[in-house]
């Protein structure tokens, strides 16, 4: 277990060095100079251009500039700063991951709890109404695009009803942040109960299934701990990657709710040719990746005895 | 059951009859306001982006930053809604021939810090700006005064021979004067223009800190900048100024899309928008009433020619009818009312509205829509190179809209294929413009510097100029530019950019299309909204409703 643990670990280092220089080489070859950029169409003369790629650093070669960029975040963790403003990345990066964060941690909660209830009782009724029901119901939420789902809960929620204030403000309380979790989560939502449905119902027919209700265990102890436990592991594969997914791949509903988080940064950056910030993000997000499906590979042998690992 | 259906059927027709006693009380509520009930200290929002740079007064450019920075400086003039100059930090402003200004400051200007504003915060700034070492986006504008090229060489990696603009001597505490490489008669209205600003000597020790915390001598100060959420600012109580604060201070805030701030203003949690998105344009002048803002603002879009591009320079350069005859083919009247919903004004000339200088109908015939005499102009000019040009644009503005409609206009009236070339953001349209890679012919739109007619003229159509991205180049038209900027007044300097706009129609730089507008809107809370030229909200002059 300690062995397996530290190789995955070992891993992450090439992996880390890898996205990291892609990022970095794929912003630096997009069409568009940042420094240029910062001075729109008015234009600029070439001697003011000069001195600040020069202050920035920006005027060296490539392997360079990602030479440099390395070496101060391992020495010193320093991610750079902003082209435009001149803002330490990492004081960027950390006034948009915490309302992410926020935002992500709600948004798993709702399609954790709300994904598997639905999931559970439609594997449990496999073939009956409340099946169907829950059929639709995800069909529903899988084919209708996320900015839809984000009008409608504004238009109803907000416009008609008046329950919720249409954007979050700039104070993020957690109420405030319930609508757009709901929308990031629906989709994910949809999955999780389709997935906990299809394994509940095929274990159910399986044989240890049989042995448990044959010795006579009550009937919460057979669907609580034999079936359930059993049946959560492509669920909770799922769930784990979908982590790193719900941290980065927001653009849509932050942009729609107003929540200044992760997704709307990398949109920003990507834009504003931002290469030092992009890979500042894109190494958090790479590391939430590698965490969680390490805690996912050994969550497997605490749901599964049988799985072990060397 | 049913007696809950029938009653959600009496809310809404209450919901609908209160909505028109809204509207019909409207007018009521503004002549109420007007008798007072006014609160001096009052702070009202304003929509706004996050700056994209450090606060710094030369490098302040984009409309995001330039707001907060007016509120908290003040330059030595300002202009007036028609173009004449209003004294601000400067007492008087003298020159005899429009080369050596002379500029006597008020007394007792203070800046925020208690610091006094003297003739030496002036020079100071203003050759710390220029200092090409300091890398300011906005040193160019200091390139009239004497002595420029030593603080800002103009090749790349020069190193600068000076630290001081050998133009500006310091006469006394409150006076100091500006010797011009040649006469400039515009100058004392570029003065108002932010580069040109005043700043204290706790700037020098960290520009950085003070970028991030300006100090200032403005009508507001500033308080707290929460990236990408909030600035905000509040009234100095010393200011000196004749554009005093009406209110307590001002907060912009942040929103990641224009569609979302509207939202927020109808829910009156913002209460100034400076633009109303496109989804909301059709509604919000039904949604906001009298609130509703519809003001002139001085820019102009416009369709520029890449003259190097190989259609329009080989074998022989084009003839100046057949972009004559493009620019009569677009229908700007339809596309405005119709694609734009009324948000933009058909151009008849180069320089935008509320200019000196602006001219009706400057462009005579050429911006009139006219099928058949297009198709005349086209062939007499030896048709269109291929018969297809291409419009570049960045998709990230919403220009695929119109861009399309002009290209339907000019292919039905004249045969002509014409295709929207799209770059997938701003910064790619602008690296192609920069690189000289458009093919044909590309989006272009100016907005003021300063509201004299020159800067839509000799900015975009000189040889060389900055904002000349398509490799247009004229000698004639040089020499009637040249010969304008170096008039010895501002009168004659106007006519004859005025001359010289009229000759445009003979070179054909780029096809004028629309002048823009400023559509916003505010909240209920406020009143006396107006805009200034640059389509930016007065905030001095704002009250805020008690």
């Amino acid at each position: 277990m300690g062995r397996y643990v530290a190789r995955r670990l070992l891993q992450m280092i090439p992996v880390f060095l890898g996205t990291t220089f892609l990022i970095f080489f794929m912003v630096y070859s997009l069409p568009g100079d940042p420094v240029a950029g910062l001075f729109g169409e008015k234009g600029v003369d070439p001697a003011t251009l000069a001195a600040k790629r020069k202050e920035l650093g920006l005027d060296l070669p490539i392997w360079q500039q990602y030479w440099n960029y390395m070496t101060d975040i391992i020495l010193h963790f320093d991610f750079g700063n902003q082209i435009r403003n001149g803002r330490p990345v990492t004081e960027v990066l950390g006034d948009a991951f915490p309302i992410t964060l926020q935002l992500a941690a709600l948004a798993f909660a709702f399609e954790l709890i709300f994904g598997i209830a639905l999931g559970v009782i439609a594997g449990l009724r496999a073939g009956r109404v409340a099946d169907n029901a829950v059929l639709i119901f995800t069909l529903l939420i899988i084919s209708v695009p996320v900015f839809v789902l984000g009008f409608i809960i504004k238009l109803v929620f907000a416009f008609e009803l008046g329950w919720i204030a249409p954007n979050v403000s700039n104070e993020q309380n957690w109420s405030e942040l319930i609508a757009p979790a709901m929308v990031l989560g629906g989709l994910s939502l949809a999955y999780v109960a389709r997935l906990t449905r299809t394994s509940m119902a095929e274990n159910l027919r399986a044989d240890y299934m049989r042995t448990a209700i044959a010795k006579g265990l009550p009937k919460r102890r057979v669907i609580g701990v034999h079936l359930m436990r059993n049946s959560m592991i492509p669920v909770i594969t799922f769930l784990g990657t979908d982590i790193g997914a719900l941290m980065g791949g927001a653009v849509v509903t932050e942009g729609i709710f107003n929540v200044k988080g992760v997704g709307g940064l990398i949109y920003e950056s990507i834009t504003r040719r931002e290469g030092t910030t992009l890979v500042g993000l894109v190494t958090i997000l790479v590391l939430v990746y590698l965490v969680t499906s390490l805690l996912i590979d050994l969550l497997y042998a605490v749901l599964d005895p049988r799985i072990r690992y060397a | 059951m049913r007696g809950a259906k029938s009653a959600k059927w009496v809310v809404g027709a209450i919901v609908v009859a209160l909505a028109a006693t809204a509207c019909g009380g409207g007018s009521d509520s503004g002549s109420k306001a007007d008798k007072g009930a006014v609160d001096p200290n009052g702070i009202f929002s304003v929509e706004l982006g996050e700056p994209e740079k450090l606060l710094h007064t030369g490098d302040t450019m984009e409309s995001n930053g330039s707001l907060v920075m007016s509120g908290l400086f003040s330059t030595l003039v300002d202009y007036k809604a028609d173009g004449s100059l209003e004294m601000i930090n400067a007492e008087s402003l003298t020159t005899t021939d429009s080369k050596t200004w002379t500029v006597k400051l008020k007394q007792g200007w203070t800046f925020h810090d208690g610091t006094p504003v003297t003739s030496k915060s002036f020079v100071d700034a203003w050759n710390w700006n220029a200092n090409v070492n300091n890398a300011m986006g906005l040193a160019s504008w200091f390139s009239d005064i004497k002595g420029f090229e030593a603080l800002h060489p103009e090749k790349e990696g020069a190193k600068p021979t000076g630290d001081k603009l050998e133009g500006l001597k310091i006469v006394d505490e409150n006076t100091f004067t500006v010797e011009l490489k040649s006469p400039v008669p515009a100058f004392g209205h570029k003065l108002a223009y932010i580069p040109f600003a005043p700043l204290p000597e706790s700037f020098y020790k960290d520009p950085k800190a003070a970028g991030e915390k300006p100090v200032g001598n403005g009508p507001y100060k500033f308080e707290s900048w929460d990236h990408k959420k909030q600035i905000k600012i509040v009234r100095y109580d010393a200011y000196k100024g004749p554009n005093k604060a009406k209110n307590g201070g001002v907060l912009f805030k942040n929103y990641t899309t224009i569609e979302a701030a509207y939202e927020d203003l109808k829910s009156d949690n913002v209460d100034v928008l400076r633009q109303v998105g496109p989804k909301d344009l059709p509604v919000y002048h039904q949604d906001l009433g009298d609130r509703a803002v519809d003001a002139d603002h001085s820019a102009i879009q416009s369709i520029a020619v890449a003259f190097y591009a190989d259609q329009w320079a080989k074998p022989k350069p084009v003839d100046v009818k057949v972009i004559q005859g493009l620019s009569m083919a677009i229908d700007r009247a339809t596309i405005t009312k119709t694609v734009l919903q009324g948000t933009r004004e058909p151009a008849t000339g180069w320089v935008a509205k509320g200019v000196l200088g602006f001219q009706e109908n400057a462009a005579g015939d050429i911006t009139k829509y006219d099928p058949a005499k297009a198709k005349e102009l086209i062939k007499a000019g030896g048709g269109v190179p291929k018969n297809a040009i291409t419009i570049q644009f960045n998709a990230d503005g919403g220009h695929k809209e119109w861009v399309d409609a002009v290209c339907n206009s000019i292919t039905q009236a004249t045969g002509v294929k014409c295709t929207g070339d799209s770059k997938p953001d701003f910064q790619a349209d602008l690296a192609a413009r920069k690189n000289q890679q458009v093919k044909s012919m590309y989006r272009s739109a100016w907005s003021l510097d300063y509201p004299i007619n020159g800067n839509f003229l000799s900015d975009l159509y000189r040889t060389g100029a900055a904002g000349n991205q398509g490799g247009f180049s004229n000698k004639e038209l040089d020499a009637k530019l040249a010969a304008a900027e170096s008039a010895a007044t501002l009168d004659e300097s106007v006519k004859l950019f005025q001359e010289a706009e009229k000759s445009l129609v003979n070179y054909m730089p780029s096809i004028p299309l629309w002048y823009y507008k400023v559509n916003a809107g505010y909240s209920e809370k406020v009143s006396g909204v107006k805009y200034d030229q640059a389509g930016d909200p007065i905030l001095t002059g704002i009250e805020v409703k008690k």
